[in-house]
Parts: structure tokens; sequence; C-alpha cells
């Protein structure tokens, strides 16, 4: 309990991640990660692929398990807690998947009424005006009958919005929101991301590596590569950062090349141990 | 040394698969058990629309294959019952090989590939599409959600299907019965009822139940360990028809030989 009382996060942060360390199999993927996210902002975690920013927001929503280290979700740690516990904390966030992981055997209606129907007593008639203002909200009205198939990219990542806000979570979280729409469509999603914070005073943690959405919508950044955080700050600060990592970042400085063959090798075996887990 | 050490890898890795399907198994008996009566309700409506896809879409060609297997089976027996001048027993040889082991298992093998490998697939893909890790952020237990409804579907509608298989194996063999072993079509079948007893055909329905369970575990366990990417979706498909078939033997094999040593008692 000592450590509760020394590393005891701030009571304005809604998100606290206190040395976090995940691992696959044998292999760190989460070198010790710290930061808070306080109620109301937009943080978003930037990073190149393989950083470790997926894993990272895998497991704030608790689909990773840490090995090491805290994660306070509204005063729990959620790391230590019970699964009925966590589904508690689960009914007050609300995540955006990459691809929208709508559910291709229901209609757009049914994916975004399906918590309400779960876990609520709602009458079936205050779930249809529940379902039909969350998918006005995403600018989605009239679209409920719809199958996810019938959808495009951009509709598809709305509509899983619409599901995520299904519950009114106090956190929201957005995996690679932009990722595989073009720029019109992309920047149709900051738009909403950004409505969504005005609106609702919502807490939203975006994981991206698009640079113009993250600027566009971020209120703090933390750019994360090969597991550590590199760096942290409001926009500003990281516009202004001198540091060489952040700047190769911002600036789209490209890596040279992996140089040495017996490098390049072990990267490709323990990209494959990772996924063959 | 080196085969004792694979040998005894193998072993454990088939014990740890089996207990995988086992603990699968088990959370959903929990599901359909106990948590019904902890406020979590099974979901009727999904259990029943797959009963539908497991049971009555299969009817017509799970009603084909086995008309054509009593045929055979009647034909089979009919060669060497000739020899001794009892072709009559043709109407008994195939109701008790039907029953008691050739309805059940031609039954499972035709749900296997209809069901089991759908199954996998859909649960598969599921997983590649991050769909099951949605219903997790959601607090929805796929377990309860996607895999009890399945189970309960299939524990029901083997059986089911069994008893049809059943009559459509004895129809195949009237047909033979009646064109070339003088029998008339009534004579046929009340022939077949009378040389049934009750035991084999509630052996051949507990075996079913037993074999929906198998092929749901597996479909199911092999749906939700795909790993990434569409071409995964596929082989755990693959693993799940070969895993399938290949349990439903063993579970075969293993109620046979217990029915077997408790009727000898």
């Amino acid at each position: 309990m000592e450590s509760l009382l020394t590393d005891s996060p701030e009571t304005t942060a809604t998100v606290s991640v206190r040395d976090l360390r995940v691992n696959y199999g044998e292999r760190e993927i989460l070198h010790g990660i710290s930061f808070d996210v306080t109620r109301g902002e937009t943080l978003v975690i930037l990073g190149g692929s393989g950083s470790g920013k997926s894993t990272l927001l895998r497991t704030l929503v608790g689909l990773e398990k840490p090995s090491a280290g805290q994660i306070w979700i509204k005063g729990k740690d959620i790391a230590s807690i019970s699964p009925s516990e966590m589904d508690a904390i689960r009914k007050k966030i609300g995540m955006s998947f990459q691809g929208g992981a709508l559910f291709g055997s229901m209609t757009v209606g049914e994916n975004v009424a399906l918590p309400l129907r779960e876990h609520t007593r709602l009458e079936e008639s205050t779930i249809e005006i529940m379902l039909r203002l969350k998918l006005e909200q995403v600018g989605l009205q009239g679209f409920e009958y719809y199958m996810p198939s019938q959808l495009s990219g951009g509709m598809k990542k709305r509509a899983a919005v619409a599901r995520a806000l299904a519950m009114d979570p106090e956190i929201l979280f957005f995996d690679e929101p932009s990722a595989g729409l073009d720029p019109i469509i992309a920047a149709g999603i900051d738009q909403l991301i950004l409505e969504l914070k005005q609106a609702f005073r919502m807490t939203i943690i975006v994981v991206t590596h698009e640079l113009a959405s993250a600027y566009l919508i971020a209120d703090r950044m933390v750019l994360i590569d090969k597991g550590n955080i590199v760096a942290i700050g409001t926009t500003e600060e990281m516009r202004a950062s001198t540091q060489p990592r952040v700047r190769q970042f911002l600036d789209r400085v490209a890596e040279p090349e992996v140089a040495r063959e017996l490098d390049y090798l072990q990267m490709l075996t323990e990209d494959r141990r990772r996924r063959s887990r | 040394m080196q085969i004792l050490s694979q040998v005894g890898g193998s072993v454990t890795n088939s014990l740890a698969y089996v207990g995988a399907l086992a603990s699968l198994g088990g959370r959903a008996a929990y599901y359909t058990f106990v948590a019904p009566f902890q406020g979590k309700p099974i979901r009727f409506q999904r259990a029943v629309s797959q009963a539908l896809d497991v049971g009555v879409r299969a009817i017509p060609i799970l009603s084909l294959i086995t008309f054509f297997i009593g045929l055979i089976l009647a034909l089979q027996a009919a060669y060497e019952l000739r020899r001794f001048g009892a072709i009559s027993y043709v109407a008994t040889a195939v109701a008790i090989s039907m029953s008691r082991e050739l309805g059940p298992l031609i039954t499972a093998i035709v749900v296997i590939g209809r069901s089991g490998s759908a199954f996998a697939a859909e649960i598969g893909t599921m997983k590649v599409t991050e769909e099951i890790d949605a219903l997790e952020t959601m607090a929805i237990s796929p377990v309860h959600f996607l895999v009890t409804p399945k189970f309960i579907a299939m524990a029901i509608m083997l059986p089911c299907l069994t008893i049809w298989a059943n009559t459509m194996g004895i129809l195949g063999g009237s047909l033979f019965g009646v064109a070339q072993a003088d029998f008339t079509f009534t004579r046929y079948i009340s022939a077949s009822i009378d040389s049934l007893f009750l035991r084999d055909i509630v052996t051949g329905l507990i075996k079913s139940v037993m074999f929906g369970i198998t092929i749901t575990a597996v479909g199911c366990f092999e749906g939700l360990s795909t790993g990434a990417g569409a071409e995964e979706v596929g082989r755990s498909t693959t693993r799940a028809v070969v895993m399938s078939i290949f349990m439903v033997v063993i579970v075969d094999l293993v109620f046979t030989a217990l029915f077997y040593f408790v009727s000898e008692h």
C-alpha cells in the first residue's frame, strides 16, 4: 500500500499510468510507461509502426495484461481488479477500433444498440430513440437499417464511434481513427472528435501516426518509440522540441535502412514469433 | 531419448488441447446453467437462430446422405446374409447399425462440415476484424454472447438430426428390402422397429449429444485462437474440421466402450 501513497495519481487525472510494462511472451514491448490524462483532455499517443502504441492502447482498455505497473482509471487500478470490477469500468469507457469492428451480422442500429440492450433495462422504444440520437451525433441519421458491409470506410468508423458513445462513456479511446481513409474523410473524423470533445467535455485518448490529425485534435501528445516515452507535452511544446527523436518523427525524416542482415533477420523472426503467439 | 521427449511433448500438448476445450465447455455450461439465475439470461433468440442454421438447414443434405448410407448398408449386409439364406435379417442389420453407430456418426460428420467449420470461420473472422475485442471492451463476454448459444443449439439439434438420420437410413434400407428381399414396405418397417431396443436408440442419442458438444468446443476454440490475418482464418477452419472428426471418433470410442462395459454388468 506504500507505493499507493507515494505514487498516488493526482485527483484530477482520469487515467494515470505508472511504470507500465507489457510482455508478449519473453519480449518486453513497453518498458515502463508513465503519464496522466486529466479530465476533459484529449491526449494523442504518437508513434511509428511497432513502437508499442497499439499495445499501450490495448492495455489501457484491458485487452492485454500488463506484466508490471499500474493503470488507474477512475480511481481503480485495472491491472489488479476483479473481472466484474473491470466490466464496471468498461461500461464507462468507449473504444473505437481501427477497422470499426462492427458486427457484420447485425445492422448498424443493432450494433449501436447492443451495449444498451446488454447492460441496461431500458424500454425498446427508449433504446430506439437513443440509437437515433447517437447516429445523429456522428452524422449517420437514417442509416440504422444498413448492414456494415453496405457502408463506406468513413461511415463504418462513424458508426463505430456511435457504438462507443452508446453508454455515454466518460473516456473515449480511438485506435488509428484516420487509418485507411482518404484525407477528406479523415478530416471529417477529426472534426467529429473535436465536436465530441467540445460538446461533452469527454476525456479522449487517440492512438495515431497521422501528424496532421494529431496537431488538430490534441491538447497534449505523447511520443512513443521502441516501447519508451520519448517526449510528452502540449502540442506547442512538441512543435518547439529540439529532441532529435521528436524532430525526426515530426519532420518525417526517414530512418536509415537496417544495415546489418542479422539485425533484420532478428527483427523478422521476433515479429513472426509475436504473431504466432 | 529424443523420441521419448517428443512423445512426451505431444502427449502434453494433446492434454492441454483437451483441457482448453473442456474449459471452454465449462464456461459455456456456467452461462447455460448458473448465470441465468444470477441475472444473465441465456440468449434464446441467438440459440434458436443457431439451431435453425445447424439443424433445420442441414436436413436436406443429411437426408440424402443417410438415405444412401441405409441403402448401402442393406446391400452390404444382404451380400453376406444371402449366403446363409437369412436375407430377411437385412432390416435388423440396417436398423441396428444405423441407430447404434452410423446415424450419430454420419450426422456428426455432416454437421462438422456444415457448422463446425462455419463456427471456426465466423469466430475466426471476428477475431481478425477485432470484433471479439470490441465485445470485450463493451463488457460483453464472447463466450456468453457467441459460444454458449452455439453449444445449446448443437446439444439439442444433434440428437434431433440423429433421429432423423436413423429414420432416413431405415427408409434407404427399405428401398432394397422392398425391391430385392420380398419385403412389403410396412413389413420392412415393422421388422426394423421390432429389432430395435430402446437401448440402441438411447445410446446413439447420448453419443450424438456428446458429439454436438465436442464439435462446438473444437469449432469455437479454433475460431477464438485464430491469429492475425485472413489466411489464419482458413487455417483454423481446416484445423476445426480435422480436429472435430478426430475428436468425434475418440468420443465415439470412449462412449461405445463405456456402454459395452456397462451393459455387460
